[in-house]
């Protein structure tokens, strides 16, 4: 990812109230107010460009895929395997054979844990992730450590939320297999040095899995010049409909991994003797995939890509430069998660006021943002606290949508007294 | 939906001042509660005499809702015996869940909880305790439950 962009105002290029209009749901009222969404980092909302593509997908083009001499189920293919090009081409990965879809970050790591961790690591052997990860890459890696005997070792961050470099150097060593860290932590926005970590555990001679369900949407990913081993992420997160993912994996990975699910478009023969199994990608994909949902991401990509990543990374750091200012600027507030590199998420407590009434006040004045844990529980116990509210921003939010959030902290400071 | 129907004064006092907060050396029930959506975590400890509670604190962390509620259960049931406490969660819970329930006014302090109704996603804040009450008082005078 690259450096840190704060202290870049929008590029005067970048309109983003051209951008709210391909929003549909932008001009939604929330209690009477207008809705200020600052939850992507949970769900993205989908433009326009988007939900048209699954809708001309479903109206012309949808049957089976793979399967059928027919017109619509060759339209279906094309579309669904023009989906996988278009995932290539957006992470840079050397081939289509290295995409797999699945139905999320959350399957396509535990797909890695179950075909490639399960059986290849045995009693003695370690996995080390960070004290920043979401639960989808905490508990795949405690239930292979149950079936194999293996260990999960969890390198420190800091009050800043910051990986420990040095601390995460000396728990590398020969018994590490896997290395599995997040790109961009989802609770606090910390950006991780994925690059050096690669570098890393590759000299020791690890594999790295990173789960770039937050980097995606904020950066170019270029898998190849990470050198990552696996990476995953969500479409959700990237503008795209729900229940549609990505696993990309080395070739050579993927190839010698056995299949995670049987069923049909995972075969090429079958008979009760002995079935063999198809070629990649497809090995990884039994039952009917979510076709549409890989339409849609393919048009989220394009989507991204016709704004500029590049701008829309510039656009959200701006936002959340002005939103740290202000923030830290009402009293009793306090910021967690104050890493130097960060992308656009701003994790925060009240004091004397619970993140989850933080919400309902927030809320009341149509600002979305998520309370809770943020499905990282470990992370909330390192800073003592059992909840913190969150606003995270995408290429549609506003520098007038900052100030609607400071307004409504103002209020429930007002409330709470 | 006016915020002044969910924080209304009661609910703030209680919330910042906390009544019968704290632990029961050697109770006759405890329980945990714990609502994993938000994080709330509640520990409800009673001493019975009998079918009646004579004493009860709660001890936890959480939102205004669920602490200012416990706060006002503990209130509330101290000195009654269990039917008479089953039959006000009873009551408490058409306060919170039903909007055509007509003015409870035996309810007293606990009416204060009405405004939850408007703001589903904060019944559970408000039940929790209530829930977990029950799960110490099932317990019986001998047992000390989950830990």
């Amino acid at each position: 990812m690259a450096a840190n962009p704060a202290r870049t105002p929008t590029p005067s290029t970048y309109d983003v109230e051209r951008v709210r209009r391909d929003f549909p749901i932008l001009s939604t009222t929330v209690n009477g107010h207008p809705l200020v969404y600052l939850d992507s980092a949970a769900s993205a909302q989908r433009p326009l460009q988007v939900l048209r593509a699954v809708e001309d997908y479903e109206t012309h083009s949808h049957a089976n895929v793979h399967r059928g001499v027919h017109a619509l189920s060759q339209a279906a293919t094309a579309a669904y395997e023009g989906a996988r090009e278009r995932v290539r081409r957006f992470i840079n990965a050397g081939s289509t054979r290295e995409i797999i879809f699945t139905r999320g970050t959350t399957e396509a790591i535990n797909l890695v844990a179950q075909a490639w961790a399960r059986n290849r690591l045995h009693a003695g052997d370690e996995i080390l992730i960070t004290a920043l990860e979401h639960h989808a890459n905490i508990v795949p890696w405690q239930m292979v450590c149950e079936q194999t005997g293996c260990t999960l070792k969890v390198a420190p961050i800091n009050r800043r939320g910051e990986l420990e470099f040095e601390a995460f150097l000396k728990l590398l060593g020969p018994r590490t297999r896997l290395v599995a860290v997040a790109h961009v932590s989802n609770a606090l926005g910390t950006i991780l040095p994925v690059e050096r970590i690669v570098a890393a555990a590759h000299a020791a001679g690890a594999l790295v899995l990173i789960d770039g369900a937050q980097a995606v949407p904020h950066a170019r990913v270029d898998v190849r010049a990470l050198g990552a081993d696996f990476y995953t992420f969500s479409g959700h997160k990237l503008y795209a409909p729900t229940g549609i993912g990505v696993l990309y994996g080395r070739q050579e990975l993927l190839t010698a991994m056995p299949p995670w699910q049987g069923g049909g478009d995972m075969i090429l023969t079958v008979s009760f003797e002995k079935s063999t199994y198809n070629d990649l990608p497809w090995k990884f994909e039994a039952g009917t995939p979510n076709m549409s949902g890989a339409v849609g991401l393919a048009a989220a990509m394009d989507y991204i890509e016709s704004l500029g990543i590049d701008a829309i990374a510039a656009h959200e750091a701006h936002l959340l430069e002005l939103a740290t200012a202000a923030l830290t600027n009402i009293p009793g507030i306090e910021l967690i998660g104050t890493a130097a590199h960060k992308a656009a998420v701003l994790s925060f407590t009240m004091k004397g006021v619970h993140a989850h009434d933080l919400g309902t006040i927030l809320d009341s004045q149509g600002v979305a943002v998520r309370t809770g844990h943020h499905c990282a529980m470990p992370v909330m116990t390192f800073f003592g606290v059992p909840a913190t509210a969150r606003a995270s921003f995408g290429c549609y939010n506003t520098e007038g949508e900052v100030a609607a959030l400071v307004s409504a902290l103002r209020k429930a400071r007002e409330v709470f007294g | 939906m006016d915020l002044k129907d969910l924080y209304r004064d009661v609910i703030l006092d209680h919330n910042r001042s906390p009544r019968n907060f704290g632990r029961l050396d050697s109770p006759d029930g405890r329980a945990d509660g714990h609502n994993p959506l938000c994080g709330d975590e509640l520990s409800v400890f009673v001493r019975l005499a009998g079918e009646r509670v004579e004493d009860i604190r709660f001890e936890g962390k959480g939102c205004a809702i669920s602490t200012a509620s416990a706060s006002l259960m503990t209130e509330a049931v101290k000195g009654k015996d269990r039917a008479a406490i089953r039959e006000l969660f009873e009551r408490v819970h058409t306060l919170l869940t039903r909007a055509d329930a007509p003015p409870d006014i035996t309810l007293g302090k606990l009416a204060a909880l009405s405004g939850v109704r408007e703001f589903p996603a904060r019944v559970k804040c408000a039940s929790l305790c209530w829930h977990t009450l029950n799960a110490a008082l099932e317990h019986g005078p001998a047992t000390i439950s989950t830990e």
